[in-house]
This record gives structure tokens, C-alpha cells and sequence, in this order.
């Protein structure tokens, strides 16, 4: 029960950081509007089978949720920084304990992303039945489990001044990657490639609503594998990081 | 009898020119109860050596036992409070709410409106931790350190951000906490600092212990001054055989005296050369009186 005061504390301070909050939220909407609302009558998006509101709002959550996760790295480059992080250290906070902290933090902040996407999405007549909004949500927030893991470790490895170029660059890289603005191959050496990247996953997520199976077991085990290979970095990130930054 | 105890202890940088010897071999014993300082000028190694003394860095040889354990579980065990040199607080949280954040994080904290009004910090408690002053962070980092109530707490330079004015409180309020039988090891390069509030004080320059011992003794053994003045065509050795002189210097026409007993040269130097001009005389730095209690710390780089 304790540590969930530290956690607590978390998310409040991070509610509470508002323009962290505004731009974070605000951007996914600002694009999706900006890309949705022109095709909003497309039906068959790119010869996906799913109209266009609906494949740019899973983009974009996809997009927004990644930031979400991302912007949790940030938030610990800063803390570093400060020194925060050295003081934390000589506390009785468990890893385990900090990492929950920071994992929920970047949860609540995609979860709050991805229900103003659906919301915005609603308004472009998006309309799916209660079960495919449930699986699909699952299914994205499971796809974000090695995120979580990324963002902890650029936290941990990079300093505030050059997070920003690398998370600004990494997440266009990879929502582009993973067919935010539309599928970038549907066969060949490209989609192979594409395939092994955790944001395709996330982007495959919308074809729950066209009653397909999302993610195929190839799904599956790219983010099992990129779960478990980016948490043993973010976990070696974390004990190594106790000099002064 | 020693409850914390540094033996050994060797640490390296890497540096631009080879590695960087930041502690060379030191030994350090703590009993239950006591406060110690820690006094080096800058690049002496303590920072190095605190860190090491929280677990927060390995070393590369040597042996560091608190109240029986590992730093690092010493620290999980909640026994060790510190307030590192360097370190801001967190953005968008009170005061009262950062302390209580931390006190969370501990078996048997004090109570969180107790230690604001100990370290007096609970005129703004309601404020956010960046709205602070300098003066305001450091008693807000130094509530963050003791509502661990921590058996050893450890303070690397707490008053360099603070004016005398909060100087002198802070310290009573540590003085205070020692008297709960706390131990407190402080780092700090004021020998003032040291002589008012350390029982004891460990005298380091270069990586290694250059004293130990009570703190009246360390401050007569480093308590020297210099005599700045322009004497033409006076022999180095004349001016070292001056009373009070230690050692002497000149580049020029200027000389350098360092002085156990400045009173005493400077009537034999007026004496013996009337025509000495532009003197001063200066309580000599720590740095300078580490030097001198070192011999030439540059030869041994």
C-alpha cells in the first residue's frame, strides 16, 4: 500500500504538468483532424477494407499512445538531470516499485490519448460495436508494453537536450513504419521488414474492427520478443545509471 | 569500535589525460553518535567518497560496511538520509507533498509536519517545489534527507547555496538532530564549518586522508596565514629562517611566506627589512594549507 503513494504522487504531478498535458494530447487530434476529415467519406482506405476516420484513428492512437509511452523517457532525462534520480536511489524505492511508477504514469497518459482519439473519431462516424472497441483498446495496450520499455530507456541512457531530437525523429520513424499515414507495403522484402516492428503492430490493431484477427501469432511474438529484449535494456539502463549526470 | 567503516577505499575516472586517481587508498572510522566533516578543497575526492559511502558507486578496491551491511542495504533497510551536492527537487508537487511522497518510501519515517517544522520549511509547504529560492530548496532537500529519520545521515556541501542567515539555522537544525544520537558525516570547505559543528573532522586533499582528529586539533595543525610582500634582493633562505615561517617563496620581486605565526614574522620581517612594501597578510586558503600539510599535491598527480 505504500509504494502506491509514490505512485500516486506520479500521476498527479504529471496531471498537473499542463502544457506537457495539452501538447501531448493536442497534436495526435490536430493531425488526425487535419488528415480524417478530408477522406472522411473513403470507405476503403488503400485497399485496407476500413474506411478512412477509422484506419487515421488508430494511426494516430497509435502515434499518440507511442508519444504517451515515449514522453515518459523524457520526463525521467529531466529528472536525471536534476539529480532525482540519485536521491531516489538512496531511498528503499525498489525498481520494481519505480518502474511501476513510471509505467502507470505512461499508461494513464496514453489511455487519456487514445480516448480522445476514439472520441474524435466518433465525431468523423466512427462506429464499431461495444466488444470491438473493448479487443481493439486491449490489443493496443498490450502492443505497448515494449514502449513502456523503450521509453525507460532512452530515459535512462540519453541527456534532456538530445531526447528531444531522438524521440521527435523515432516516433515519425516509426509511425510512418507502422502505417500511421497509410500501409507503406502490403507484400515483399519492405513488408517483411515492416513486420518486425513493434508500431505495425499497434497500427494492426484497427483491423479487430473489421472482425479479422489483429495480430497473427507473427504479431505475437515480434512483441514478445521486443518486450523482452528492451526490458532487460531498460532494467540494465536503470542500475547502471547512478554517477552524476 | 566502528559502526561505519571505509577501508581501502580506491577510486578511478577516466579522464582526458589517463585515468583520474579521485581517491587513492583511504580509511575512515565511524562511530555510532558522531559528527564528522569532511574537508578538502575541491578535487580532494570527497563527493567520490560520499558516493561511495551511499553505494551509489562502486569501488574500484576497498570495502565500505554500514552498521554492519552494504551501503546498498543500509539504504534499503531505511537507515541512511543524504542530501547530495548536486540536486533540484521535482517539478508540480508541494512541498508538503514531495516530503510526504518520500516519507512513504521508509519502514519508520518522522511524522511529515514534524520534520517541515524541524528543517523550516513549513512556512511554504503549500507552495510548489519550483516556485522555491536557492535558501528555500536546500531546507526543502534537507526535509527530503531526514523524514527518513535516518540512523547515519550523510550532507555533501548542504550550505553552499545558502547565506549566513540560513547557514546558521540549518545547522542548528542538524545539531539538534545529532542529538537524537544520529551520526552525521558532512562534506563542506569551510573549516569554520567544521570546527563549530563536527566533533571530529578528516582532512582530505588528493584522494587521500591527509588528518584526522578532533576538530580544534585540525584547525591549529591547518590554521596558517600567508605574508604577501615586494622585497627586493632578500635571499629565499633568509626569509625561511624568519620566526614563524614554514615556507617561502618568491617569484620576482614578490615573496610568499606561510606562517604558523604570522604575528611573529611580521615584526622580524619589519625588523630584518625595513624596506619590505605592499604587504599583506591573509588567512591562507584550505587549499593553501592542504598544500602545505601535503607537501606539493601537483608532484604526485
Amino acid at each position: 500500500m505504500k509504494s502506491f503513494v509514490y505512485t500516486r504522487y506520479e500521476l498527479l504531478r504529471t496531471l498537473r504538468n499542463r502544457r506537457f498535458f495539452v501538447l501531448s494530447l493536442g497534436f495526435p487530434l490536430l493531425l488526425y483532424f487535419l488528415i480524417a476529415s478530408p477522406n472522411r467519406h473513403v470507405q476503403d482506405f488503400a485497399h485496407t477494407g476500413i474506411s478512412a476516420p477509422l484506419y487515421f484513428m488508430i494511426g494516430l492512437a497509435a502515434f499518440g499512445t507511442m508519444s504517451a509511452m515515449l514522453s515518459c523517457g523524457a520526463r525521467i532525462a529531466a529528472e536525471r538531470a536534476v539529480g532525482w534520480n540519485r536521491q531516489l536511489r538512496i531511498t528503499p524505492l525498489s525498481t520494481r516499485d519505480y518502474f511501476r511508477a513510471k509505467v502507470l504514469t505512461a499508461y494513464m497518459m496514453a489511455l487519456i490519448s487514445l480516448l480522445a482519439l476514439y472520441l474524435a473519431g466518433t465525431t468523423l462516424g466512427v462506429s464499431l460495436g461495444a466488444s470491438e472497441w473493448l479487443e481493439m483498446t486491449g490489443l493496443i495496450l498490450v502492443g505497448l508494453v515494449p514502449f513502456a520499455a523503450l521509453g525507460i530507456t532512452i530515459g535512462h541512457l540519453l541527456t534532456p537536450d538530445s531526447i528531444g531530437p531522438a524521440m521527435g525523429g523515432g516516433i515519425a520513424l516509426l509511425a510512418l513504419i507502422g502505417g500511421t499515414w497509410g500501409p507503406i507495403a502490403t507484400h515483399g522484402f519492405v513488408y517483411d521488414l515492416v513486420q518486425l516492428v513493434p508500431s505495425y503492430w499497434l497500427v494492426q490493431a484497427s483491423h479487430i474492427a473489421v472482425g479479422g484477427h489483429a495480430w497473427a501469432a507473427k504479431g505475437w511474438a515480434v512483441m514478445i520478443a521486443w518486450t523482452v529484449v528492451l526490458s532487460v535494456l531498460a532494467g540494465r539502463a536503470y542500475r547502471r545509471d547512478t554517477g552524476r549526470v | 569500535m566502528s559502526d561505519i567503516a571505509l577501508r581501502g577505499l580506491v577510486k578511478s575516472f577516466a579522464g582526458l589525460d589517463g585515468p583520474i586517481r579521485a581517491v587513492r587508498g583511504i580509511d575512515v572510522s565511524i562511530a555510532a553518535g558522531e559528527t564528522v566533516a569532511l574537508i578538502g578543497p575541491n578535487g580532494a575526492g570527497k563527493s567520490t567518497t560520499i558516493d561511495m559511502l551511499l553505494g551509489l558507486l562502486a569501488p574500484d578496491a576497498g570495502t565500505v560496511s554500514v552498521f554492519g551491511s552494504s551501503p546498498n542495504e543500509a539504504v534499503d533497510r531505511g537507515a541512511v538520509g543524504a542530501m547530495l551536492q548536486t540536486g533540484a527537487l521535482i517539478k508540480d508537487l508541494s512541498v508538503r507533498e514531495l516530503v510526504t511522497m518520500i516519507a512513504s518510501l521508509y519502514p519508520a519515517p518522522l511524522d511529515v509536519q514534524e520534520t517541515l517544522e524541524l528543517t523550516g520549511a513549513s512556512a511554504y509547504a503549500d507552495q510548489r517545489t519550483n516556485k522555491l529560492s536557492g535558501g528555500q530548496t536546500q531546507r526543502v532537500r534537507s526535509a527530503v534527507a531526514l523524514v527518513s529519520d535516518p540512523e547515519l545521515l550523510v550532507l555533501d556541501e548542504p550550505t553552499s547555496a545558502m547565506d549566513v542567515e540560513g547557514r546558521h539555522s540549518f545547522w542548528m537544525t542538524m545539531r539538534e538532530f545529532a542529538a537524537r544520537g544520529k551520526t552525521i558525516l558532512f562534506a563542506t570547505h569551510y573549516l569554520e564549518e567544521a570546527d563549530a559543528y563536527a566533533d571530529r573532522a578528516v582532512l582530505m586533499a588528493h584522494g587521500r586522508i591527509v588528518a584526522d582528529g578532533p576538530t580544534n586539533e585540525i584547525k591549529a595543525m591547518v590554521g596558517t596565514r600567508t605574508i604577501r610582500a615586494t622585497l627586493p634582493g632578500v635571499d629565499t633562505d633568509a626569509l625561511a629562517a624568519l620566526p614563524g615561517v614554514s615556507a617561502a617563496e618568491r617569484r620576482g620581486e614578490s615573496a610568499t611566506l606561510v606562517c604558523t605565526d604570522s604575528d611573529a614574522t611580521i615584526r622580524a620581517l619589519l625588523r630584518a627589512h625595513p624596506d619590505a612594501r605592499d604587504i599583506e597578510i591573509a588567512a591562507a586558503g584550505l587549499e593553501q594549507a592542504f598544500l602545505e600539510l601535503t607537501g606539493d599535491g601537483a608532484a604526485d598527480r
